[in-house]
């Protein structure tokens, strides 16, 4: 495998030119991880290619050599999706950042993977549209990686996530050849099993993306409580009620501490438990749910709420919830982010379950919370300076994911499965289910080299390919048994 | 044994198939009814060791789509799979069998003030046939087509085993999504047996919107005005020979009050009503229809090409029908299709023929140029090896 690589290198270097092709140990090392670090590799090459023509040589020269790839966008994905092999090539999208294309009248874009979410909503903006998709990493994040994880934001409750907002996606197939995958073209919908694939089944080159028309008006309240079971029954009177909010957040008083030390946000003191309530819309829709909402959350018992004025207030009411991952750094030495999902209506048993987690083992757990959707970001604390403190962190982390799945939810709502959660999987699916759904890989490819060991527990071996050499999987299966 | 027998050992309804149940004129030798999940595992499994093709079968509403299957030997009726299995109204999510027609899903659902935000344009289609077509009406402008809505599948595959994916969370990104993969696959990657929906509230109100346009530039600025409005429209249709309608949904006061702002936009004389306009939501009327997607910016080269005579449907999603009378000769409805093709290519458009008489089906591609098709090819060939599932009714031959 090792000189498989090494030969690699200058053919490589000779299709891309000067200075694409990184193969310095300590250049290499700024890609061993994505944004979960706990998983680091350093990758045996790095490729910073410039055009879906390259890719399309690199897949080609990967292929044929029998060498893993990974594609990586801007890193920040939470999984280990973009976590680089020692024995492979990572392509990193980051020098493909043009917007080719606006089309108002056909309210889309098109744009090449490394393109950063954010600015495709700020290249948008001046006609009165933006990229509904808003993951809390948008400034960074590449549409490219939106794709790949099926990315979803605050928002996604009223607008849905990535998969709803791409329209086609141009693709080098681990054959190394460009095909466009439309959204509605005739034939299987292969976007739709593409987008959220986490990167397995080819690289996407271009991206056709929905534009979505900025909302007539915003307002946004929050609304403190004495509990987090008030906040809950918040939740659900609000759906109950026919209302579809643009979002609905919840924090605990454990990640309203965090971000008060962080950002001072200055959420109103005592709370246990404030909800973040946006609606967008039509004026006079927005005016008439507002009101409804604002009643729902008193009658739930909100001891005060607080309505954003403008957009400064708005984002002030913001801040706290934006900031509340970085801000449990402020209370604890280290954490673990988790991310499961549960149905909505389950929200106050599972809390409650979490909590007795909590007590029994001594591990704080913050709870920040996509409450509309159900979607829980526990953020699990521990000091990484006490032996034996993190494994009982990750317990207690890994036993949410238990409760989620107990509970019919699902052991990832936004960040992927990625190397970290695959070994969950066959916890929330069966032996068949997982085999079925790698069939797909299979068909798109056989030959296990594209972004391997992500997402399933263990490869489905395809039968034989012909003509082409086996990837490193079978091989590697026999070297962990002896 | 023969299949019949064998058949009947896992499935109480079992029958041999009847001349008047052919699937586009292909006469299946056997019909099985399984009456759930554990017995239509038991009817594919059974299929494949006897080697049988299989084509699911729902209302019949969209049975005549596609082309003829190669070989029809069992057809697995779904009739008998009509549960709603489980509403939760408090997470907004629902799942139901295949057999289970979609407007008593909507009766069942509307009793809890919700809906599953999908048009049924022919009366009487089931959830199964609905996915495995992909179909939808105006509303997917807004809410999008059934990839957008089923959060959940569970099917059986073509060795007779269960696989489920997704599951009942809206949000949700564990593994890979075959619930999209499924939707529009016209029964070729496996037996469709239950689907969970993400559902929507019953909006307060609604109002209709309905001018006249004149001609294909006034049904394009009629359409953009309404797109690059603050109104919200849950749908906004074209109807040959020339009406736009706009859908607006919310609450009372809200409405009515987008409603005065869509008909000043568009016409003073707009009407507004409560209810739909006659034929809303409605295939054209023909003896072939044509799916099309024909992204905004492409209606108005679209509508000079079709004329005013042809009866066409477009929706602000980009995705149209149009209609096609019994009277046009085969090669004349070739040619338009080709035309058609010509004028939807330049804007990444695709015109697939949705069903068609024989002697048009002769002379035409139903499907048009298929972009991927080697992948789609091999992803087939690793859901049914043998090519037992509707056989040739799919693009490609696949
Ligand atoms: C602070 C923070 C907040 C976050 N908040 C959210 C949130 O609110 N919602 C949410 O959903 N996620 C969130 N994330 C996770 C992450 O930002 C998203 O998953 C994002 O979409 C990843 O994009 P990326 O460009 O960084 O991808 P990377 O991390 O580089 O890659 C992610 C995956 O995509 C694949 N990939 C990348 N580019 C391509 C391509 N061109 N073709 C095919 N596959 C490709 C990679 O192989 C990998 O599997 C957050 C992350 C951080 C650090």
């Amino acid at each position: 495998m090792e000189s498989m690589l090494t030969a690699l290198g200058p053919r490589l270097e000779a299709l891309l030119g000067d200075g694409r092709v990184i193969t310095d140990p300590v250049r290499l090392r700024t890609y061993e991880c994505d944004g979960l670090t706990t998983h680091r590799s350093t990758p045996g090459i790095v490729v910073l290619p410039d055009t879906a023509e390259q890719i399309a040589a690199i897949v080609r020269e990967c292929a044929a050599a029998g060498v893993p790839y990974v594609a990586r966008g801007s890193g920040t994905g939470l999984s280990g999706g973009a976590l680089p092999r020692a024995d492979g090539v990572l392509i990193v999208t980051s020098r493909m950042r043009r917007i080719l294309e606006i089309d108002v009248p056909g309210q889309r874009a098109v744009v090449e993977p490394g393109v950063i979410n954010l600015d495709v909503t700020r290249a948008v903006r001046p006609y009165g549209y933006y990229f509904a998709p808003d993951p809390s990493s948008q400034q960074i994040c590449s549409v490219g990686g939106n794709v790949a994880e099926n990315s979803g934001g605050a928002h996604c409750l009223k607008y849905g996530f990535t998969a709803h907002h791409v329209l086609a996606c141009e693709v080098v197939t681990p054959d190394g050849e460009l095909v466009e995958l439309p959204a509605d073209g005739p034939g299987y919908d292969l976007l739709g099993v593409f987008v959220g694939a986490e990167g397995t089944l080819g690289i996407t080159t271009k991206i056709t993306v929905r534009l979505t028309r900025v909302p007539q008006t915003v307002q946004t309240l929050l609304a403190a409580f004495d509990s987090i079971e008030a906040g809950g029954t918040a939740v659900s009177a609000i759906i109950g009620a026919g209302v579809v909010p643009a979002a609905i957040e919840m924090m605990d008083a454990l990640a309203i501490e965090a971000a008060e030390a962080a950002v001072h946000c200055a959420y109103p003191p005592g709370a246990g438990s404030v909800l973040i309530v946006e609606l967008d819309g039509p004026d006079a829709e927005v005016a008439a749910q507002f009101t409804e909402v604002e009643r729902l959350c008193r009658d739930a018992g909100a001891f005060e709420i607080r309505i954003a004025a403008d957009d400064a207030e708005r984002a002030l009411i913001w801040k706290g919830r934006k900031s509340a991952f970085a801000a449990v750094g402020r209370i604890s030495p280290a954490y673990l982010v988790q991310d499961g999902v549960i149905p909505r209506t389950v929200l106050p048993d599972v809390l409650a379950s979490i909590d007795a987690l909590s007590a029994e083992s001594g591990v704080r757990v913050a709870n920040v919370f996509h409450a509309g959707d159900g979607n829980l970001h526990p953020l699990v604390l521990f000091d990484d300076a006490e032996p034996g403190a993190e494994e009982r962190a990750e317990a207690v982390s890994g036993a949410i994911l238990d409760l989620c799945i107990q509970h019919g939810g699902s052991i990832t709502g936004e960040h992927g499965v990625g190397v970290d959660k695959s070994r969950y999987m066959p916890r929330m699916f069966t032996d068949t289910d997982l085999d079925t759904m790698q069939m797909v890989r299979c068909g798109f490819d056989p030959a296990g080299l594209c972004n391997p060991g992500k997402v399933f527990p263990t490869p489905r071996l395809c039968g034989e390919v012909p003509g082409k050499r086996k990837g490193p999987h079978p091989y590697e299966g026999k070297a962990d048994i002896f | 044994m023969r299949p019949l027998d064998a058949l009947a050992k896992v499935c109480a309804d079992v029958r041999p198939g009847e001349p008047a149940e052919g699937v586009l004129g292909v006469e299946p030798a056997l019909v099985a009814a399984p009456k759930n999940l554990a017995e239509a595992a038991d009817v594919m499994r059974v299929a494949a060791e006897k080697g049988l093709a299989v084509v699911p079968r729902g209302a019949e509403t969209r049975l005549d789509w596609g082309a003829p299957p190669e070989r029809c030997d069992l057809l697995i009726d779904t009739h008998r799979l009509d549960r709603l299995v489980e509403h939760t109204a408090g997470d907004l999510v629902a799942k139901a069998e295949a057999g289970l027609p979609m407007e008593r899903l909507g009766q069942r659902l509307a009793e809890r003030g919700q809906r599953l935000a999908l048009d049924v344009p022919l009366p009487g289609s089931t959830v199964g046939g609905t996915i495995a077509t992909g179909a939808a009406g105006p509303l997917r402008t807004l809410y999008g087509t059934p990839r957008a809505l089923v959060i959940g599948l569970t099917i059986v595959r073509a060795d007779g085993q269960v696989a489920r994916s997704g599951g009942k969370v809206v949000k949700n990104v564990a593994g890979y999504d075959l619930g999209r993969l499924f939707c529009g696959s016209y029964g070729t990657l496996g037996l469709i047996v239950e689907a969970t929906f993400r559902l929507h509230p019953i909006p307060a109100a609604s109002a209709y919107v309905t001018c006249a346009v004149r001609g294909p530039e006034d049904a394009h600025d009629a359409v953009q005005t309404v797109f690059h409005s603050p109104v919200a429209p849950s749908a906004v249709e074209y109807t040959s020979p020339g009406t736009v309608t706009v859908l607006l949904e919310g609450v009372p006061d809200g409405v009515s009050a987008r409603a005065g702002q869509t008909a000043g936009l568009l016409d003073e004389n707009a009407e507004i009503t409560e209810t739909a306009p006659e034929g809303w939501g409605r295939y054209p009327d023909g003896t072939t229809l044509i799916d099309i997607s024909a992204p905004p910016p492409s209606l108005r080269a679209l509508l000079t090409m079709l004329g005013p005579d042809i009866a066409a449907t477009w929706s602000g999603s980009g995705h149209g029908h149009v209609g096609l009378p019994p009277e046009m000769a085969p090669d004349e409805v070739a040619d338009l299709l080709g035309r058609l093709r010509g004028v939807l290519a330049r804007h990444h458009g695709h015109a697939v023929v949705r069903y068609a008489p024989e002697e048009v089906r002769g002379v035409i591609d139903l499907w048009g140029p298929v972009p991927a098709l080697t992948l789609m090819r091999r992803v087939k060939d690793q859901f049914d090896p043998g090519h037992r599932l509707s056989p040739g009714r799919f693009a490609g031959g696949i």
